[in-house]
């Protein structure tokens, strides 16, 4: 996906490392009134599932849904990663779309 | 007889000359600065830029805001506004060729008096000239199209964040450029709304206690170095005219409009009153 952004940003303090991981998306429960017609809902679209993998292999998975909130941001805290390692994370939502970010952890 | 005439005229020549002389915006720099220092004696002045989170009795603020500071929602937005800036028009030219400097290191002097159109002018409108100037669509109907403004404010967002921790410095040497502060000095001044309030009620008197219990109030001092801004409340990166229309909704006033010469104005006087400071844009605000 070219428009929504998914940023990470890591932070090693001695053997445990802080991953946050912001990305833009609307996060729609499919529950809010159209602003346009109160008669409709606006289409549900969230994030359903998120991966994380270090140097391609799954570390964690989240399950996210509607209840969370626009532009999510997401941390997770990994043990015994070492600088230099890679870390992707994939994102995939209600509608089919997906997305991934990607970091060395530094 | 001759004496009490001979009085009088006098005190006329000292009552001519006292309101003649109005206009002086460089002693009211300094009132407001002696103003926070005496009310604030314990804040450094370059702290002032942070906005409220540098007032004493914003510790429990402060705190969070540092740590939205880790990773702030509002990069999204500028990465956003940096896009649209490096974009080419379809002439081929770039925001960076409608300002000098290539747009690096110039946002502390907005908004500035422009002597042939006799408006200030902000950073909003000079990017929609050069929209314009170059055939492509602008940002219109601020008021009513959210995504309009909110793409505008990412776009400004990173064009101040091209000038990050630059000095503002507004230049108010034309006599256009002081009758424009005056007005904004009267706005900021008079008392509006059902609420009777005044900016500088809040913003001054109050500044660094909460309105309302959850609306943490900011100090005059400092106000416009971090805007265009994201607020907690919104969720998204928004004009600092925007912030004026709620300010006065709140105090149940009716707003002006977007882009209105009042606003500039006031835009103006709030600038010339933060001179010194430098500027954070974009940041986090409540």
């Amino acid at each position: 996906m070219a428009d929504k952004q998914t940023k990470i940003r890591t932070k090693t303090q001695g053997n445990d490392t802080d991953v946050l991981v912001l990305v833009s998306h609307p996060m729609e429960s499919g529950l809010r009134p159209d602003p346009k017609d109160k008669d409709k809902k606006v289409p549900a679209h969230f994030i359903e599932k998120m991966i994380f993998a270090l140097n391609g292999k799954e570390v964690a998975n989240a399950d996210l849904g509607p209840a969370v909130s626009t532009d999510p941001l997401v941390g997770i805290k990994l043990k015994g990663a070492k600088a230099g390692d890679k870390l992707k994370v994939t994102w995939s939502d209600n509608k089919g779309e997906s997305g991934s970010g990607e970091a060395t952890i530094g | 007889m001759k004496k009490i005439l001979l009085l009088l005229a006098v005190l006329g020549v000292i009552a001519g000359t006292t309101s003649a002389a109005v206009a002086d915006p460089a002693a009211d720099l300094n009132n407001l600065r002696e103003f926070f220092k005496k009310k604030f004696p314990t804040v450094p002045f370059d702290e002032y830029a942070n906005g409220l989170y540098a007032l004493p009795d914003m510790q429990e603020y402060r705190d969070q805001w540092k740590l939205i500071n880790e990773f702030p929602p509002y990069e999204l937005g500028v990465a956003d506004g940096k896009k649209k800036w490096e974009t080419p028009f379809k002439n081929g030219k770039t925001f960076a060729s409608c300002f000098k400097n290539g747009g690096k290191n110039i946002a502390q002097g907005y908004p500035y008096w422009d002597e042939a159109s006799q408006k200030v002018r902000t950073a909003e409108m000079d990017l929609n000239d050069c929209l314009k100037k170059n055939g492509e669509p602008e940002f219109t109907d601020l008021d009513k199209d959210q995504a309009a403004r909110v793409k505008l404010a990412q776009l400004t967002a990173y064009f101040y964040s091209l000038s990050a921790g630059q000095r503002i410095k507004i230049d108010l040497s034309s006599p256009g450029a002081v009758k424009a502060y005056e007005e904004g000095k009267k706005f900021w001044w008079q008392r509006r709304g059902q609420l009777n309030f005044a900016c500088s009620n809040c913003h001054m008197d109050l500044a660094g206690k909460n309105f309302g219990g959850n609306q943490p109030l900011s100090a005059a001092l400092g106000h416009t170095t971090a805007w265009p801004a994201q607020r907690l409340e919104w969720g998204r990166l928004e004009t600092i005219h925007q912030r004026y229309k709620t300010c006065n909704s709140q105090v149940r006033a009716k707003p002006f409009k977007h882009g209105s010469d009042i606003y500039n104005n006031l835009q103006l006087y709030e600038t010339y009153m933060s001179s010194g400071l430098p500027l954070t844009a974009p940041a986090m605000r409540n």
